[in-house]
């Protein structure tokens, strides 16, 4: 109890006192988990409004993978990655393993089918004639695509925070392919893994808040956008 | 009322599905400034014919003119869509104001906030719902939101309309005062519309042409005193709500005085029929008319037939009195005739109806 206490209490002395080694792997932390959600919900929502609107041999197939992969593991993506990313691997000529773009791509390749199987299932929900509704009022195929982002936009922004909350909190790959290195690549779940087994509860715990309150302030903002346009 | 120019033509109209042919259309058109209803069975064809008429569904063979050109691209579908507007029987809003639904679509079109408001509030004003202006889409009533759907339609000024049996899910009293609003603004704007229907009565009282239809085909078309009196077949004769269809055989024609054979008796109509010809005679239930037995009375009627009840089931103002006299005849009576009548199953009744009341229906289509 008393570890936990005194925890709190360094967490809150790091916070308020702006401690620059927390900060910037706060900052780091949002910088790569933002940039992968963004990429995610560009490739994510494409690919799901693509699959939801269109029928194709093999449909119900390719929605089952995607829905397997709303829980692909941490590790195994960090594995592939990593191995795509080796020196000797397809990508190796990058250069990027044990940088913040190799965790940035882990994360990506995460968040990617939790936000494209939250918008399959939530442009599927919608009535099937509203299509026809939005194309019969004139409106282009880009303008019908807009109107049902529109319509389903409760879902699609739970499948942004599903995702960006899928990508802060993972650890496994970050470290496979992050490194962990010190002001370069440390992210705050990495940061966690290893003070606590240094022993540092107290910088842990701390860590440990300032993750979950990245996480609520961010879900906070999303739900904010997300009722805003609810009409009373 | 169509002026003679056609805005809508369809030719060789062809919709497979697997292996089943939903629809074959040899030809179709619609007149400027005309209604027409399109009425028929689940199944039948008649909302898939709406989506082709709109293109939104492309068939398999076959050509859609729009005043003279026809549509044949992406491109000149998109242009033709851009002059018509769909209702479906659910209003399917978008998950925002009243207001905003209204506009959708003049905000496809870019037009500017002015032209917007002025153009909803007015489309408003016109279906009596402008105090619902901010309100949420989610929180109308089913009559709401139709009256929000039908002015989303028509707030675009579409040169046609097609509605996809828009009432179907409105109790009585919002249906009529819908329906009485539509009216009203098809006639005042002189739009062009297409209405898929099941209640005949609003056939009748919107279009200048019903179109009957039955396994992708259309079986009868006709102004509605021709398709609701002169059925073709005895499909369009049940459809149309002719519940007594009598099969029989012509006897005599002594000049257009005919006088068919049926169980149980013969049956006095007027019309052109030979003798030996097989036909239906069709009977409108409000036509046919149910009296207690009665020497004194004499009833001014060519057919008198001493018949039994054999059931009675109640359709809102009216009763509906199923007789055997020998064939099945069905007559309408309203609640006050009924119990002043003091009508029961079982009890022995005089029906009636004139000969004019009678339609010959041959019976090889």
């Amino acid at each position: 109890m008393e570890l936990i206490l005194e925890g709190i209490i360094k967490a809150f002395k790091l916070l308020f006192t702006f401690d620059p080694g927390v900060y910037g792997i706060t900052l780091l932390s949002l910088e790569v988990s933002g940039a992968a959600t963004f990429i995610s919900v560009l490739i994510g929502l494409s690919a799901g409004m693509v699959v939801a609107l269109n029928n194709f041999p093999g449909k119900r197939f390719v929605i089952s993978v995607v829905n397997t992969g709303m829980g692909l593991p941490p590790v195994v993506v960090g594995l592939f990655v990593m191995i795509f990313l080796w020196r000797n691997g397809p990508f190796g000529f990058l250069g990027i393993l044990y940088t913040p773009a190799a965790i940035i791509i882990a994360q990506a390749v995460i968040a990617t089918p939790i936000v494209m199987g939250i918008t399959i299932a939530a442009v599927q929900h919608l009535p099937a004639k509203l299509r026809l509704q939005i194309l019969s009022l004139g409106a282009t195929r880009l303008q019908m695509v807009w109107f049902l982002i529109r319509e389903a936009r409760l879902p699609l922004l739970a499948a942004v925070m599903a995702g960006f909350g899928g990508v802060i909190s993972e650890v496994g790959a970050s470290i496979m392919v992050g490194g962990n290195i010190k002001g370069y690549s440390r992210v705050l779940t990495t940061a966690t893994v290893m003070e606590s087994g240094m022993g540092n509860f107290d910088v842990a715990i701390a860590l440990g808040i300032i993750l979950l309150l990245l996480c609520f302030l961010v879900n906070y903002l999303l739900t904010v956008i997300q009722q805003r346009e609810r009409p009373r | 009322m169509s002026s003679g120019t056609k805005v809508i033509e369809v030719e060789d109209l062809r919709v497979i599905r697997g292996m089943v042919e939903v629809l074959d259309i040899p030809s179709f058109f619609l007149g400027d400034n005309e209604i027409i209803s399109l009425i028929g069975p689940n199944g039948s064809g008649k909302s898939t014919l709406l989506l082709i008429l709109n293109c939104l569904l492309k068939p398999i063979n076959g050509r859609v003119i729009f005043r003279g050109r026809e549509i044949d691209s992406n491109q000149s579908a998109f242009d033709y869509r851009r002059r018509t507007a769909m209702v479906f029987q659910e209003p399917l809003l978008f998950d925002t104001t009243v207001f905003n639904n209204v506009a959708a679509g003049l905000k496809i079109r870019g037009m500017s906030q002015l032209e917007i408001k002025t153009k909803v509030i007015a489309c408003l004003e016109r279906f009596n719902i402008v105090h619902l202006a901010g309100r949420s889409a989610r929180k109308l009533s089913g009559g709401e939101a139709q009256r929000t759907s039908l002015a989303r339609a028509v707030a675009i000024d579409p040169e046609v309309l097609f509605l996809d049996e828009p009432f179907a899910a409105l109790d009585p009293p919002t249906r009529q005062s819908i329906t009485d609003d539509l009216e009203k603004i098809i006639h005042q704007t002189g739009i062009a519309a297409v209405i898929v229907t099941h209640d005949e009565s609003e056939a009748l009282r919107l279009s200048d042409r019903i179109m009957v239809m039955n396994s992708g085909k259309i079986i009868q078309t006709g102004n509605p005193a021709e398709v609701m009196n002169h059925p073709v077949n005895q499909f369009v004769a049940n459809f149309v709500g002719m519940e007594s269809i009598i099969p029989g055989t012509v006897r005599n024609n002594k000049d257009g005085a005919v006088t068919v054979t049926v169980p149980g008796g013969w049956i006095e109509a007027v019309g052109e029929r030979l003798p030996g010809e097989e036909v239906f005679c069709g009977i409108r239930p409000e036509n046919v008319v149910i009296d207690i037995h009665d020497p004194m009375k004499s009833i001014n009627a060519g057919n008198v037939f001493s018949a039994k009840i054999a059931a009675i089931t109640s359709i809102g103002p009216f009763l509906k009195v199923a007789m055997d006299c020998g064939f099945s005849l069905v007559s309408y009576v309203s609640r006050g005739s009924f119990a002043k009548l003091k009508l029961a199953v079982g009890e022995d009744v005089l029906a009636s109806f004139k000969a004019t009341a009678v339609h010959l229906i041959s019976r090889k289509n």
